[in-house]
Parts: C-alpha cells; structure tokens; sequence
C-alpha cells in the first residue's frame, strides 16, 4: 500500500512539475536508451563508412577536443571558475610523451604506455597551479591561468631539452598510412567516450552536487561544510590529468611539437567558446559545442593558411554567441521543448504551504534517478 | 538553567563604522529569543560575529560556556549552530533536494530520507525536483529553514524569518518554530515584525547603534521607554503615553 | 657591474611609466565597472597604428597626433562598452567580461592584421633617437617625454575622478551602483564614459610602446599579459598601485635582464604568482564591496 502511495506521489510531483506521466516518461528513458545505441553504432562505423584520411582527420581532431572540453567542463563549467589555462596541460601531456619517448628510446605502439605518465605529469602541475589559483576570486582566477600559461609556453621556448622554437618529433608508429588515421580515431574515440563517462557519473555524485553549489554560492557551501578548495581542487586535477592525457595523444598523431602549436593561446578561447555554444555546465552542451566548432575552425585552417580570418571568426561567433544565446544552444533547446509540451500549464504548482503541510505524500525520489533527456538540459541550465 | 549561547562584551567596526559595541546577550537553552532593534543596529552583525561570517574585533561568544569566537563558519555548523540569511541564499541551479544535500554529512538514501522529511516539515516537498532558483520568495524562506535543519543544530539563528512575506506563510512559519522550540531547539531571532516577536519570544533582546539597550521579557520591553526612545528617537517626555496606554 | 645595475633600474622606471600609462586604465575600468578589458592590449597596438598612420600618412608630429588619437580611441572605447559589454549582468559579469573583451581583441587583431599585415613597425620621430646625457646614461628622450606624458595622465585622472561632479558621480558607481542609481547617477552613462577613458589612455599609451619598441598586431598579447599581471600586483582598482607595479614590475625585469633576456619575461609572471600566493588582494588592493 505504502509503495503504492510513494509511487502515485512520486508521479504526482513530476505531473505537477513537467506536466507528463509515468508511461510518457518511460517512454522518453527507452528513446533516450535508443538514441544512444544508435549513436554508438554510428560512431563505431563511422570510419568504415568515411575511410577517407581527409574525413577522419576531422573525425579525430573533433573527438580530441570532445574530450578535452568535457574535461575542462568537469572543472570550469560545474564549478564556475573559467580556465584560461588548460594549454598548459594539454602541452605538457604532449612534451612529456615526446621527451620520455626521445630520452628512453621507446619506439613503436608502446609509446602509449607513456599516455599515464602524461597524465600524472598533468595531474602533478595541477596541484600547485590549482593550490595558488583557486585562492583567489573567479575573475583573477582566470588571470592567473592566463599568466601560468605564457610562463609555461615561455619555458617550452626557453628550456633545450624541450627543444626550443624546434620542438620534439614523435617516434615512428609502424602503422600503415591507411589505417593511421583509423587507428587514431577509435583512440580518440575511446578517449572521448571514457570522459564524458567520467563527466556524468560526477554529475550524478556528491561531489559534482558539492562542485556545483560552489558554482552557485562558494561562501554559502562552506558555511555548510563543504571543503571548497579540497573540492575545487579535486576537480582542477581530474580535468588537468585528462587534458594532458589527450594532449600526449594528440601529439603522437601530430607526430610533433612545438611550443606554438603545444601551448597554443587560442586553445582555451576555443574550449570556452564550445561551452558557451553549447551550454556551460551541462553534459551534452559541450560535446555539441566542439562537434560544431572544431570542424569549421579546422576547415579554415586549411582553406585559408593565414591564420587570421579564423581568429577573427572566432573573436565574432563568441561575441555573436554571449548577445543572443547567452546559455547556449543545449538549454535554450531544451526550454523550447519544455514549452512546446507544458503547453498552456503552469511548470511549477504553487502549493501553498498549509495545505502542503496537512496532506503531505511521501514522496522519496528514486536514488540517481535521472530526468528524460529533454528535461535535463532545462534543469541543468539555470544559469 | 544556563545560558547555551553567550556573547560576551563584542566589538565589531568596519572602518569608522561601530557596528557592534560592546554587546552582551544571553540566550538559555530551550527558549525562543528575540533580537530586534532599529535599522543598523548591528542585529546581522551580530549573527554574522557569532556565525563566523565576521571577526570580532574584540569580545568572546561561548556555546555552552566554550568559546567560539573567531571560529570559521563551517566549524561553527558543525558546531551545532545552524542560521539562515536575510536575503536567501540558495543554490539556485540546484533541485530543491539537491539543496538539502549539500548541507548532509553523507549521501545515499538515508540523507535523501532525512532531507525530505524537512522538506516535508516546513512544506515545501512537491517542490523537491524544481530548481530552486524557479521558487517563490516565501518559498526560498522555507528551504531555508529546511535545510539549516538537515544537520540537527541545537541552536538556530534566524535572520528575518518573516520578512517580506504574507501573512500565513508567517503563521506557517510560527507553527514550525513553536514546534521545534517544543522539541529542544533553541532559538535567536532577529526580525522586524513586533508582532511575530512579541507573539513567539520567550525573551527579547534590544539593540542600538550596536549596544544592548534592553533585555527581558516581550511584555516589559514593549514598554520599556529605552527602547522606544531607540525607535522613535530621543523624543519622548515622560508625560507622552506609552504605546498601549491611555493619553 | 654597478654601471648596469642603475642603468637597468633607471631603465625600468622610466619603462614603468610607459606601462603605468596602460595599466592605469585598465585597473580604472575595473575599478569601477568590475570589468577586465582584455582588448586593452590589442587597443594599445590600435593606438600605436593610428599615430604611424598619422605620422607616416600625414606627417604628423607624433605628440600632436595624439590630439586626434585619444579622442579617437575614447569613441572607440565607448563604441565596445555599448555595443557589447553593457548587456552583460548577473553573477559572473566580471568573467563574462573578460571573455567578451578577450573575443573583441581577437577580432581587431584580425582586422590589423588584414589591414597592415605582420611585418613589425616603429614610430619614428627626431626625438626617439635623440638622447640626454645624466649621470653618466645616455636617455633616449622619448622616454623622458614618455614618463612626463604619463605623470600629466595619471594626475589628469586623479584630477577628473577628484574634482569634478563627473568624478564624484564615477567613485561613487565604484562604491556602490545602486546607491550611485538611486541618487540619480545616470550609471550607464558614467559606465560608458568611464570605460571610453580608460581607453583613451590607451593612445598614448600607444604612442609611447611604438616610439620605443617594433610592434606588429600580435604584440598585443604580450602586452596585455604584463598588463594584466600588473594591475593584479598593484591592486585591482587601485590607480596609484598601478602606478607602483609598473615600476616595480619593469625594474625587476630590467635586472634579470642583465643576467639572462629569457628568463626576464618568466620572472615577471612568477612575480605575480608568488605575490597572489603572499597576499591575493595585491599590494594596495582592497577588498571589493561586492560579492564578484
């Protein structure tokens, strides 16, 4: 009886709030489920259908930034604090594989089990960089990332055994130039795949609710207990371990380095950018973010060698992006579905509280239950 | 019956300011007190002092006869010392539920439990799933009140509870408190709204300009001419009628 | 040994008024409207093409361009606060702010470049390479005329934000924008205004960085950096720290110099950390009335 009456509240409160019912939300849970099958499938085929060099270079630089923006989400979006910096650990995960692999003579594919030392060497920086830049307030953080990122791009030009304005060349893969790229793509994937695992089960933990009150309220966390810097700087060495990480895959694609293209100061511009298209914070925004982005800026790259229209671009479409969907597109998206189906009736039931307090069904959420897809992205997005 | 929250002798200034001077109170275990006084008495400074949110330039606060002066915010929640804010902090793009589980020890299905029980208790348990940021003003007020409650304080400090709202969410917001009073909860008060302090306090305490200008029961201090003299000014003669009493 | 160390420290102080002259508008604009203007750089490389322009084009002296360039650079100043940064609000105005300056530097320096190409300029004039014999140094007389240029600068704010109603209208907003409303401030205006100041600086500022180094459109990263890093050492907000960085800041740099050229500009961003480390607010920082 009592299972009967929590089920019938549990529904009652989520009629009263999104206006649908239980089989419609079931309904929703086995689309979603649906979706992400076929999306998977796709993705597996992708470089079976498009075998094209030409296709998968795309394929793979948009998965590399997949992953590295979801990633820099983990950190800056969830907790508000914009990194300016993250190069920083993308470079260095790229220096290190190149360095190890130059000074330890290691050939061939076991140049990937250097893929964890760069990731540790990601996660050592990020220690003493988060320690000193999360002191401070959210826009001299973002400063701060900023100058730690021209010290470390100054010190891969300055330092020999990063090899100056040179750089350092990746060891030789003994892969055949027709399966190169598709070798790096089901990496990149598996990377990008393996993040944005890593960004929802956060999302979903205590510790992404502690991250993410820190976002809203940083004062009013701690006076409630919440150990910010602990959390912050959790976070800041997840997401730098990972960047780097990605950083030294990117370099054994590339096959080089240098530190103009290593520590690149558009780097995190870009990263931003795909966020704020898509929608800060949220799990799916950034993902579409630099499936949109990355693509076109490669493209330009390309077409017009001199790098300038493309900055200009860049500085235009950020600037188009703040003025007219300031949330991105994944929460607007999401509030227009929300009210196409709500229709015509109120998204909240003002209940007023003496009559809440007189009949109140017990109502206990499902653990980890989580919203049908077209409601997450409103949730999330409140910004 | 001792005193289970003291301020002793606190200072405050910000700049040339004296928010705070000198200021002694006294609340016992088990009662509901009162803090009123006029705009910038220091009422919130005070809080602020004993919450932590602030640093007394001089003055001790003891919980049970320890001190605590000084002590972070955190650590005084841990304490046992729960308060809410004048205007409403909450994590607005947070679920009303999620806001409750920022302040639990522990997660899993028994802080979940724990949180909708208060969620329950002040009213507002429909409204779980919503984003807080999308809650009504008095609504806001009550999460509020919920969520100091998740870690069980002793002592809970509120700041203008019935501020700004109407007239039944006020009553609503008496019920809830008489009935924690009833159940060993020990209250400070600040608020505006005579009625509602005079109707709830056990004892109230006045504040002016940052100094204690009177202490006791509502009845007295209703009448009692400092206390009006700070409300209304240094105007009243002696022969002028009290509030309450014939001309 | 001597020799090069007072040279040096002479040096960086004079350098220092030139990017004292850059960074006092820059800590003034986020002093008072909580914004940090990342194009202050770029702006500063824009400042520093209009007087090649004028002078090259047009020869005009380069002193007596600025007539032309600070006003110039004031409406340009303006022109961004309106058109981009006055819809911003909420909690995370100041990072967004900084996003959207950054994005607008982006998009000049893509426009310099297309209009003037990479090859690095100077301004030139007689007195840039003519020079002043003191204690023994030669000083190029730019930079006396430069540190002059920035003290008249610096004193002119003061005397704006001091003595003037606007002034008073500008540190009131500083203190607090609701109250600065409610008083019937016109606190868009005073915004708008505010922000097109701390860009006109810029020109001179300009002026100064072309006369006495080449620049192209990329150097305004550079510059903004050590800008940013000053402000930050200084205080944010606060005029005379900005005034005090720049100094000390330049003479630092100046005096790793002699030792090694590379690791000069490292030890100037490692200054700013180690200082936000010692004290996160910055030598003359105050803490801001508000929350962001």
């Amino acid at each position: 009886m009592k299972a009967d009456q929590m089920k019938a509240g549990t529904v009652k409160a989520e009629e009263a709030l999104v206006g649908t019912t239980a089989t419609s939300v079931s309904r929703q849970r086995a689309a979603a489920g649906l979706a992400l099958i076929v999306l998977a499938v796709a993705a597996i085929a992708f470089p079976l259908v498009f075998s094209s060099p030409v296709v998968t270079n795309y394929a793979i630089y948009a998965l590399i930034f997949v992953a590295v923006v979801s990633a820099w989400n983990v950190f800056s979006g969830f907790s508000g604090y914009i990194s300016l910096g993250h190069a920083v650990f993308f470079g260095s995960g790229a220096y290190t594989v190149g360095i190890a692999a130059r000074d330890w003579h290691i050939n061939g594919v076991a140049v990937f089990g250097l893929l964890p030392l760069a990731a540790a060497v990601g996660a050592v920086i990020a220690v003493p960089f988060g320690l000193v830049a999360l002191r401070v307030r959210r826009h001299t953080f973002i400063v701060i990332t900023i100058a730690v990122f021209f010290i470390f791009q100054l010190m891969a030009f300055n330092f020999s055994f990063t090899g100056g304005t040179v750089g350092v060349a990746a060891p030789f893969l003994p892969w055949s130039p027709t399966t190169f790229n598709d070798r790096f793509y089901y990496i990149t994937l598996g990377c990008a795949a393996a993040m944005i695992v890593i960004a929802v089960l956060i999302r979903r933990s205590r510790f992404g609710l502690q991250l993410r009150a820190i976002r809203d309220d940083e004062d009013r966390a701690r006076g409630l207990g919440v150990h910010a810097m602990r959390v912050k700087l959790t976070a800041f060495v997840l997401s730098g371990a990972v960047t780097a990480l990605v950083g030294g895959v990117w370099f054994l694609y590339l096959t080089q380095v240098e530190p103009p293209s290593g520590f690149d100061p558009l780097f995190d511009l870009t990263l931003v950018l795909m966020a704020f298209l898509g929608g800060l914070g949220t799990i799916t925004g950034p993902i579409i973010g630099a499936l949109i982005i990355e693509p076109g800026q490669l493209y330009l790259t390309i077409r017009f060698t001199n790098g300038y229209l493309s900055e200009i671009l860049l500085g235009a479409l950020f600037l188009l992006i703040v003025l007219f969907v300031p949330r991105g597109l994944v929460p607007t998206a999401g509030e227009w579905i929300r009210r196409l189906r709500t229709r015509g009736r109120p998204a909240v039931v003002p209940v007023a509280p003496s009559t809440a307090v007189a009949a109140p069904p017990r109502v206990l959420p499902e653990a980890g239950r989580q919203a049908p897809p077209g409601e997450a992205p409103a949730r999330e997005a409140k910004r | 019956m001792s005193a289970l929250l003291r301020t002793e002798g606190v200072r405050k200034a910000y700049g040339g300011v004296h928010a705070l001077d000198s200021c002694t109170v006294e609340i016992d275990e088990g009662t509901v007190a009162g803090l009123i006084g006029p705009n910038g008495s220091g009422k919130t400074t005070l809080f602020n002092v004993i919450t932590g949110y602030a640093k007394a330039d001089a003055g001790q606060v003891y919980l049970a006869d320890k001190k605590i002066t000084n002590v972070a915010p955190d650590k005084v929640f841990a304490l046992g010392i729960g308060r809410t804010f004048q205007l409403t902090r909450i994590f607005a793009s947070l679920t009303v539920l999620e806001n409750m589980l920022v302040a639990s020890k522990h997660g899993g299905a028994a802080a979940r439990n724990r949180a909708m029980e208060q969620l329950e208790f002040v009213g507002i348990a429909g409204h779980h799933a919503a984003l807080a940021g999308t809650l009504s003003y008095g609504q806001r007020k009550l999460l509020e009140l919920a969520y100091v409650l998740v870690s069980d304080p002793a002592v809970i400090l509120l700041d203008e509870p019935a501020g700004g709202v109407n007239l039944s969410l006020v009553n609503h917001i008496t019920d809830r408190i008489r009935e924690l009073n009833a159940a060993g909860k020990t209250f400070l008060i600040v608020e505006d709204n005579m009625e509602f302090v005079m109707g709830l306090c056990d004892r109230v305490t006045v504040l002016d300009s940052g100094a204690v200008v009177a202490a006791g029961p509502p009845d007295i201090i209703r009448t009692d001419r400092r206390v009006l003299n700070a409300y209304l000014g240094d105007d009243l003669e002696d022969d002028d009628p009290h509030p309450g009493e014939q001309a | 040994m001597a020799q090069e160390i007072y040279r040096a420290i002479v040096d960086g102080i004079l350098t220092g008024g030139v990017y004292a002259l850059m960074a006092v508008g820059l800590t003034l604009i986020f002093g008072v409207l909580d914004i940090i203007n990342i194009a202050q750089g770029v702006l500063v490389i824009l400042g520093a093409y209009l007087s090649y322009e004028l002078s090259v084009r047009f020869h005009i002296d380069l002193f007596v361009g600025l007539l032309v360039t600070v006003p110039a650079m004031f409406v340009i100043g303006v022109v961004i606060q309106w058109a981009f940064i006055r819809r911003l609000r909420g909690r995370e105005r100041t990072s967004m702010t900084l996003l959207v300056t950054y994005a607008v530097a982006l998009i000049i320096e893509g426009i310099l470049y297309e209009i003037f190409g990479p090859n690095p300029k100077t301004l030139n004039a007689s007195y840039v390479q003519s020079s002043v014999h003191i204690f023994g140094f030669y000083l190029s007389d730019i930079y006396l005329y430069g540190f002059a240029l920035a003290v008249l600068m610096v004193a002119g704010i003061y005397l704006l934000l001091y003595r003037t109603t606007f002034g008073r209208s500008v540190r009131a907003t500083m203190q607090d924008e609701t109250a600065a409303r409610l008083v019937g401030i016109d606190v868009n205006r005073v915004a708008a205004v505010t922000f097109g100041v701390g860009v006109a600086v810029t020109a001179a500022g300009g002026m100064m960085f072309g006369a006495t180094n080449a620049f192209n459109p990329n150097s305004g990263y550079d510059l903004i950096s050590r800008l940013l890093a000053i402000i930050i050492l200084g205080g944010l907000g606060s005029i005379g720290g900005a005034l005090a960085a720049s100094v000390f800041m330049l003479t630092v740099e100046s005096l790793v110099d002699i030792w090694s050229p590379e690791w000069a500009i490292v030890v100037f961003y490692a200054a700013l950390v180690i200082v936000l480390v010692i004290r996160p607010t910055g030598f003359f920082g105050r803490q801001p009335a508000r929350a962001q």
